[in-house]
């Protein structure tokens, strides 16, 4: 083509398109591939526990109040139910942390008191209450999205930390000094 | 040999999707899971309500899509609020305040979010300047007469 256009070179602005098309090309492929998070955690971190008051899930175990979280000593809740096969995996480290002395309530979702009978004398009971949580309410009041899941509550009902899925041998010494930070 | 590593295979991948649809607990649904507001108001409140909130379990289904227990739980929660005149956009809120944005399938305005919307309107701006300046220039161009350069090409 003609001379002038030649002297008049695009400059760098010519290949901005492309380098902003590639970014955003990175950047979908970065997100497409990326090992996805599928746990929704709970944004009740530092909140205190809403208020509740459940039933007793079985009859050998009292109900479950907010009241009980108040009284200055830090507690596990465990929330877990008994048709959840991750729940009976995690009921020998559930064991091992009350053996250390850690109390632990638990709450029980889409229960029958039955069932949950069944599924204490199975696996073990290392609860000191049981509510039963027919509606999914106050699982869903404390942003719990599944079982089993594992609230660290300190001594005046402040939601402490969330632990989502079972928990593994591993985790236990983990989820003990949780407790002691809760605790001081 | 091969095809029977692809039967272990498969029997191994039926054995892991057994595994969670085997949990489900057998307790009749919430009352308002699958039932609708007697007010058809209230209802088709609840309803696009629903349609915009995210299954926790199922997490590319709305709870008004889900079968999940648990989405019929939220369904419940969703329905008796509004019966309780809860404005269904207060509700959404208490979701999010639980379990964050996420929850929700209309975008929220947050310190996250802003360029999402701020990113049009930026666009458009920038569109505008352009095409004045180019219009401008061709306005110019229009008046002057062709240079014998331009003439010859």
């Amino acid at each position: 083509m003609s001379e002038p256009e030649a002297k008049k070179r695009p400059g760098l602005a010519v290949w901005l398109p492309l380098a902003l098309f590639a970014g955003f090309f990175v950047l979908v492929m970065f997100g497409l591939f990326r090992p996805a998070n599928r746990e929704v955690s709970s944004a009740m971190i530092g909140k205190p526990l809403p208020a509740f008051d459940l039933r007793p899930a079985t009859t050998d175990k009292p109900g479950l109040a907010v009241a009980k979280f108040q009284d200055g000593k830090p507690k596990l809740l465990n929330i877990f139910a008994s048709w959840c096969i991750p729940c009976a995996v995690e009921s020998p480290q559930l064991a091992a942390l009350a053996a250390q002395g850690v109390e632990i309530d638990g709450i029980a979702i889409r229960d029958r008191p039955a069932d949950v009978a069944r599924f204490l004398a199975t696996n073990g009971n290392p609860f000191a209450a049981i509510g039963a949580d027919d509606l999914s309410s106050v699982q869903l009041a404390i942003g719990s999205s599944g079982v089993p899941e594992t609230f660290v509550i300190d001594g005046k009902g402040i939601i402490r930390y969330q632990h989502i899925g079972d928990i593994r041998a591993e985790d236990v010494s983990m989820i003990l000094g949780k407790l002691k930070d809760a605790g001081s | 040999m091969i095809r029977r590593w692809i039967v272990i295979l498969t029997l191994l991948l039926a054995g892991l999707q057994a595994g969670p649809l085997a949990a489900q607990d057998l307790l009749p649904p919430a009352p308002y899971a699958y039932k609708q507001l007697p007010d058809p108001a209230q209802e088709a409140k609840a309803q696009a309500l629903m349609e915009t909130l995210r299954c926790l379990k199922c997490q590319s289904q709305s709870i008004a899509d889900s079968d999940a227990p648990m989405a019929g739980d939220m369904r419940h929660q969703v329905r008796t609020r509004i019966a309780a005149g809860e404005d269904p956009e207060a509700i959404r809120q208490w979701l999010i305040e639980r379990y964050g944005d996420y929850v929700s399938y209309t975008p929220q305005l947050s310190s996250l979010t802003w360029p999402l919307f701020a990113a049009p309107l930026a666009f458009l701006g920038l569109a505008g300047l352009l095409l004045r300046r180019r219009f401008r220039r061709s306005a110019g161009a229009g008046v002057r007469t062709a240079t014998p350069q331009e003439k010859s090409s």
